[in-house]
């Protein structure tokens, strides 16, 4: 009964992952690769949305986490709709926020020019808010997901412990540090690693905001291997994508150690 | 009903303070959406937070496909219901017997399986996505839809077999030696025992599995491409493609295309929240 899946396994993962492998043998590829200026921009915008992104995103879902164990009518409803953006997906929400963000008929830029009677700025076309943008894209499409999982964390805590501690007279952020984060912190950084892992591989957020513009200054390393297939240059995208394995490898077997043991 | 204090009107304030702008973050881009596929094409650009005359002009043009964008609407659509049952069916399949192989009959080797498994839920997708592309070129499968079934089939099925295994693990194991001292075949015991106990979980994994396939736009616009063949989803990222594309259109055509997977979503709401946070991530 396992041969179904192994015939997958074998034709769809274990063949293209040696295939690509093999593609990316090359050390002339790794040369082209790191004389590309495109390049040395990717890894570090690259590193700039893994390390921003991901850490506002699991310290908001940290927050939220704690905001939606709060039993109110208008709560229950919120997380209703809160859970929206990951249920929807990513191509109209991306677009809509697209649109919203051009210079000419933008609704933001329309409305700044309708209040203040200046012309607002052209989002997309800066480096550096293009690429604010894909990360609080990013963010928005998949905080729900984050949310969803801490706050079954926070729900496994017994309430006992917090009773207990609000007898001896602990302050909300006692309670925080000395309850909530010692049963959180290993789910906290499992989710983190997992988050980092995946976000390698987002290439909606910014392909569907950007397209790696302006000028192919913020693509990402999920969008810069796509580019390289694309422009037919199969070794260099192998090639882009082997140079993240040494960051990426050593999180895979942690994750595969924590969750097989 | 609680007390008036000065305490907890500053925890509803705090809580107001939260919610508020969380409820802004959320709707803004999917009030977008809406805005513009019922604003008319010449006030969609104005602008304005609510038309001055909400139409449903924009569904018109793309129901009755009125738009050369639009031509293969019908097509793309249904493309987009097949490939996604197609995958949601397969992965049942195939998941479920590897998950009841690896914990139910314990077979050898399931454990090296399971890991297998696991390693390919953690290849970030868009890196599969490039190697992927050239095998089915070597297979001859591209611009035939299942590359893009086989692809999601591989990308759905780890997380799938892990979810489907971890509640397999919970099912008493007496049951299966009763059914066995009853004579039961190994198929008998996966018909008549181990399917009907773990409908709620197949109901999770055959809900993500349809959505991951429906909501897909890297695979599906690297492996397909023939205008009849593509999924809503790569039609819609066509329209980028030029300058003068008619955007309320595209918002439309974007609306009709997210309704479905948010029904089934809240439909199974149930089911999926639960089956995801037990299986995505173990503390």
């Amino acid at each position: 009964m396992l041969v179904p899946y192994l015939i997958i396994f074998f034709l769809f993962v274990l063949y293209p992952v040696c295939y690509g492998l093999w593609l990316a043998r090359h050390p002339e590829s790794y040369v082209k690769l790191f004389d590309d200026p495109i390049f040395f921009r990717t890894a570090v915008n690259t590193l700039v949305f893994l390390v921003v992104a991901i850490n506002v995103k699991m310290a908001m879902a940290m927050v939220l986490s704690g905001f939606f164990l709060y039993k109110r009518w208008w709560i229950k409803g919120l997380s209703l709709l809160f859970i929206l953006p990951w249920a929807l997906p990513s191509i109209p929400t991306i677009l809509s926020v697209r649109f919203m963000l051009n210079p000419e008929w933008g609704v933001i830029n329309t409305q700044i020019f309708q209040l203040t009677g200046l012309d607002g700025p052209n989002w997309l076309n800066d480096t550096t808010l293009a690429m604010s943008f894909s990360m609080l894209m990013h963010i928005w499409k998949s905080l729900p997901f984050w949310t969803l999982i801490l706050l079954a964390g926070r729900m496994s805590i017994p309430a006992e412990q917090y009773e207990a501690a609000s007898v001896d007279g602990a302050s909300s952020w006692q309670k925080f540090r000395f309850i909530t984060w010692p049963s959180m912190r290993t789910l906290y950084l499992t989710s983190t690693i997992l988050s980092m892992i995946w976000t390698l591989g987002d290439f909606n957020s910014v392909y569907l905001l950007t397209g790696g513009g302006p000028a192919d200054l913020t693509h990402v390393l999920a969008t810069l291997g796509i580019r390289y297939l694309r422009l037919d240059q199969v070794d260099l995208a192998m090639a882009s994508i082997v140079v993240a394995l040494p960051l990426v490898l050593p999180l895979v077997f942690f994750m595969m150690k924590r969750l097989s043991k | 009903m609680k007390r008036w204090t000065w305490r907890n009107t500053l925890t509803e304030a705090k809580l107001l303070l939260i919610g508020i702008p969380l409820f802004f973050w959320t709707m803004i881009p999917v009030y977008h959406l809406v805005l513009f596929s019922i604003s008319p094409r010449d006030t969609a650009t104005s602008g304005r937070l609510w038309p001055k005359e909400p139409t449903l002009q924009n569904f018109n043009f793309v129901f009755y496909q009125k738009h050369f964008y639009l031509d293969y609407f019908w097509i793309q659509l249904g493309n987009s219901v097949l490939i996604a049952t197609a995958v949601a069916f397969l992965t049942l399949v195939i998941s479920t017997f590897a998950a009841f192989a690896i914990s139910r009959l314990r077979v050898n080797g399931g454990r090296t399986v399971l890991n297998m498994a696991l390693f390919t839920y953690f290849i970030p997708a868009a890196f599969l996505a490039v190697p992927m592309y050239k095998t089915m070129g070597l297979y001859g499968l591209l611009n035939s839809q299942w590359a893009l079934i086989l692809a999601m089939v591989t990308i759905a099925s780890p997380y799938c077999i892990w979810v489907l295994k971890q509640a397999s693990d919970k099912l008493p194991y007496e049951l299966d030696e009763a059914a066995r001292m009853d004579g039961a075949s190994p198929m008998q015991l996966f018909r008549l025992v181990y399917l009907p106990l773990m409908v709620p979980s197949l109901v999770a994994v055959g809900t993500y599995s349809l959505l991951l396939a429906w909501n897909e736009y890297l695979y599906a616009f690297l492996l397909l491409s023939r205008d009849d063949t593509v999924t809503l989803a790569v039609a819609l990222g066509n329209f980028l493609s030029a300058d003068d594309s008619p955007w309320e259109l595209l918002m439309a055509t974007g609306l009709v295309y997210a309704l479905p997977p948010a029904a089934i979503y809240y439909t199974f709401k149930r089911y999926m929240v639960s089956g995801l946070t037990a299986g995505a991530v173990k503390s």
